[in-house]
């Protein structure tokens, strides 16, 4: 008898379990069709449509949004705003640049990157020799900006540094990196930065059909980028993520320790970085310390604010956009595009607080119904939203 | 000897640190809010000393030597009347989201750096008449009694009314008084401020030399933290500011007007940032980019001091400006010459730009014994 009761529940346990894992992955799979599709059309069509310098510079922004994924884990999600990404983006891409140098023909005069011998260094300083391989080099392009993410977040998080605290030092972080590169001529060539890229893999750098390889790279890991994200958020990880953002103290309190946690999307957060500033370079053709710029470390996070925090997409949304709008700025008015890039940090933060996306979701899908005659969503309780009474209290408060 | 020489010029950087920290370092305390272009507003209180000198030379030699005693508080003014503009406009409605805060102040600096490379009187000319027809627009509209609801609409009508009518004053200025009227008032180059006379000699003491300039930084710096200590502590605003900081709401409850509180701390906190300007610009040219070279300088000293406490902001200051200094001109690697390894280790570190990742991690290393910096702040409410 008792059998039979266990059995019956545990088939309609089963049964549920079906039925929510189908409701849970149809919406998935439409993202995972529209994801897909979207990158395939990038790949094979859009090449076809763009001048040679719109693609380049498409390529580039869609590097730089997979900079901005990483920037939307740790501050959208995680709500710690590092203002030293540049450093992480700078490193992936001097680790992919040196590898670049040390392309040398065998029958060259010197086997030295160039600028080496102009300053009279005659032997290999000992960092750049593990940069003769490749493989090593496709590591170290995430693997360095993430043990240095690691490092400099355990020390910080560790004695719970936090809010403007951590900005702050991730600020300060940029200017000694910043200084750090500047200063080594000898060895990675200072402020001039390291460019003038021949071969990589034996093809060569400049190249239609490798940047074409390099293109359909940026899009697969962006991709793969978004995929990393979206798991990482959607699960438990996710949810301790957002705990942090809302109230660490209580996430403690309640038996976690968020040292840990921030510690890894910091890491992670920076090898993203890392792949994003490797891509980047191979793209441009130079690296320099201005990649470890300050103004460069806030402007990302502004890609991120204008899509939207906390949306993934809105992280990839922002970096294009504003990247976009920036060289036309830039291109139609030199002189004073900075009031615009000002402007902007204003307006995001003062009228589009939750970024584009964030306000199409809420704002902007009812201002749509609007316009098609639909009655608005409501968050709170229908009844009390469409009570006429409450209503006409609400216009007499003026609000 | 150069010990004591090297001390001092670290000691005459730390006094100008802690000049510019003094403002962030109040500001910080009371208000939560991390004011990214203060930068800025130093770098308009050495122009405000720049065009002060200008006006001076005007008038002849012998007013000339004294126009230090009208910059400085000029600076003062200009500064704190930007830094009222910026906590009206922008900063007041980021109270308790200090991270926006921190980007809206960056658009702020931008702008605000942006503003003195292309000022110019056609700009002038377009900024006053938007000012007039916009908030001259609204206060008209202000007097009505449903002005509430015709914020919006009013506003929806105004703004581009106003920017299309100031910029095509702007554009048609420039265009009638060509050159006159665009040509920038300060220009992207930087510019230069010539102390007057007395301040160009140094003092000295037998083998001892004491620029007058570094002295009278010093002692600039001296009469600003005792004002600031006797303004908290012995006026009847300095203990609303105290209150505030100790615990804002109470003191709301209390009958304090802690929106007037935030506007005044602001507005002393630009103050002084336009003094520290009025300062720099004695030991360099003046430029655009002259507040971001101290900005993350004077954060750190912020950091290292702790919160809201003046005193550790001193010591945090001097601190770090006297160990820069010592790395950085290498007087610790000339005492250590006799050990050879000691000596390499801190010839590597013997340059200015060196000695700041040097400090960098020396802070660090602070941070992990003391978090909350030299003096943390006790209490419940620290962590929330």
């Amino acid at each position: 008898m008792n059998e039979d009761i266990s059995s019956e529940h545990q088939e309609k346990a089963t049964v549920i379990r079906q039925l929510y894992r189908q409701l849970r992955q149809r919406p998935r799979l439409t993202e995972a069709v529209t994801v897909g599709a979207i990158a395939l059309f990038a790949i094979a069509i859009v090449p076809f449509f763009l001048s040679a310098f719109n693609l380049d510079l498409l390529n580039r922004y869609l590097a730089l949004a997979i900079l901005a994924l990483g920037i939307d884990l740790i501050w959208g999600y995680t709500g710690m705003l590092s203002l030293g990404h540049g450093i992480f983006f700078a490193l992936g891409g001097y680790a992919i640049a040196m590898h670049l140098k040390l392309q040398i023909p065998p029958d060259a005069s010197s086997q030295l990157p160039s600028f080496m011998s102009l300053y009279g260094v005659t032997e290999l300083p000992a960092f750049w020799k593990p940069f003769y391989s490749f493989p090593l080099t496709l590591i170290a392009v995430f693997l360095i900006p993430a043990l240095l993410a690691t490092f400099l977040g355990y020390l910080v998080f560790r004695n719970r540094i936090r809010g403007v605290y951590f900005s702050i030092l991730t600020q300060a972080a940029t200017i000694v990196f910043f200084n750090l590169f500047n200063g080594q001529q000898k060895l990675i060539n200072g402020t001039n930065g390291l460019t003038d890229f021949k071969t990589i893999l034996g093809a060569e750098v400049s190249n239609s059909n490798t940047q074409f390889v390099i293109y359909t790279l940026t899009v697969l890991l962006l991709v793969g980028a978004y995929y990393l994200c979206r798991w990482l958020t959607g699960g438990r990880f996710g949810k301790v993520l957002v705990a942090i953002r809302d109230d660490e103290t209580r996430l403690r309190f309640s038996g976690y320790d968020p040292t840990g946690y921030k510690v890894l999307v910091f890491a992670i957060s920076g090898a993203l970085a890392g792949i994003a500033g490797a891509l980047f370079t191979l793209r441009s053709g130079i690296i320099s310390p201005k990649a470890m710029d300050i103004a460069f470390s806030i402007e990302m996070v502004i890609w991120v604010a204008v899509g939207g925090r906390a949306t993934l997409i809105g992280a990839i949304v922002g970096a294009l956009l504003v990247n976009y709008s920036k060289s036309w700025l830039i291109s139609q008015f030199p002189d004073i595009w900075l009031f615009f890039q000002g402007g902007l940090f204003l307006l995001v933060v003062l009228v589009l607080p939750n970024g584009l996306i964030g306000w199409l979701k809420t704002e902007g899908i009812n201002l749509l119904r609007r316009l098609v005659k639909r009655p608005r969503y409501v968050t709170t309780y229908p009844s009390l939203e469409e009570d006429p009474e409450v209503r006409r209290e609400r216009e007499n408060l003026g609000n | 000897m150069l010990f004591l020489d090297s001390l001092f010029n670290g000691v005459s950087i730390g006094a100008v640190l802690l000049i510019a920290a003094l403002g962030l370092a109040i500001v910080f305390g009371i208000m939560g809010v991390i004011n990214l272009a203060h930068g800025e507003l130093m770098m308009i209180g050495a122009y405000t000393t720049y065009v002060v000198q200008n006006g001076f030379k005007l008038l002849g030699d012998n007013w000339f030597e004294f126009y230090i005693i009208f910059a400085i508080p000029m600076a003062f003014l200009v500064a704190a009347a930007v830094g009222l503009m910026l906590e009206r406009w922008v900063i007041r409605y980021l109270y308790g989201r200090p991270l926006e805060t921190l980007l809206a102040t960056w658009g702020v600096s931008l702008i605000l750096q942006q503003f003195v490379r292309s000022v110019s009187w056609s700009m002038f000319v377009g900024i006053l008449l938007f000012s007039l027809l916009f908030f001259g627009g609204i206060w008209v509209l202000k007097k009505r009694l449903d002005f509430d609801r015709l914020r919006r609409p009013a506003i929806a009508v105004l703004l581009p009314l106003s920017v299309g009518i100031a910029i095509a004053a702007s554009v048609l200025s420039g265009n009638l008084f060509k050159l006159a009227f665009t040509k920038p008032w300060f220009g992207a180059q930087g510019v230069d401020v010539t102390a007057p006379g007395w301040l160009r000699q140094g003092l000295e003491l037998g083998s001892l030399y004491l620029p007058y300039v570094r002295l009278f930084i010093i002692g600039l710096t001296v009469v600003c933290v005792a004002g600031i200590y006797l303004f908290l502590q012995r006026s009847p605003w300095g203990l609303r500011i105290r209150a505030v900081t100790q615990n804002r709401t109470m003191s709301a409850c209390l009958g304090i007007p802690t929106q007037k509180v935030d506007a005044l701390t602001f507005a002393i906190g630009s103050g002084l940032a336009g003094i520290a300007g009025c300062a720099i610009s004695f030991l360099g040219s003046v430029g655009p980019n002259t507040g971001q070279n101290y900005i993350v300088d004077a954060f750190m000293v912020v950091v290292v001091g702790g919160v809201g406490q003046l005193f550790g902001t001193i010591v945090a200051a001097i601190a770090i400006g006297t160990v820069s200094y010592l790395l950085g001109s290498g007087t610790i690697a000339a005492l250590v010459s006799d050990v050879n390894f000691l000596s390499d280790f801190f010839s590597f570190f013997a340059n200015t730009s060196m000695a700041r990742v040097m400090v960098f991690a020396l802070i660090i290393a602070f941070l992990q014994v003391r978090p909350a910096g030299l003096f943390p702040q006790k209490g419940r409410t620290v962590d929330a």
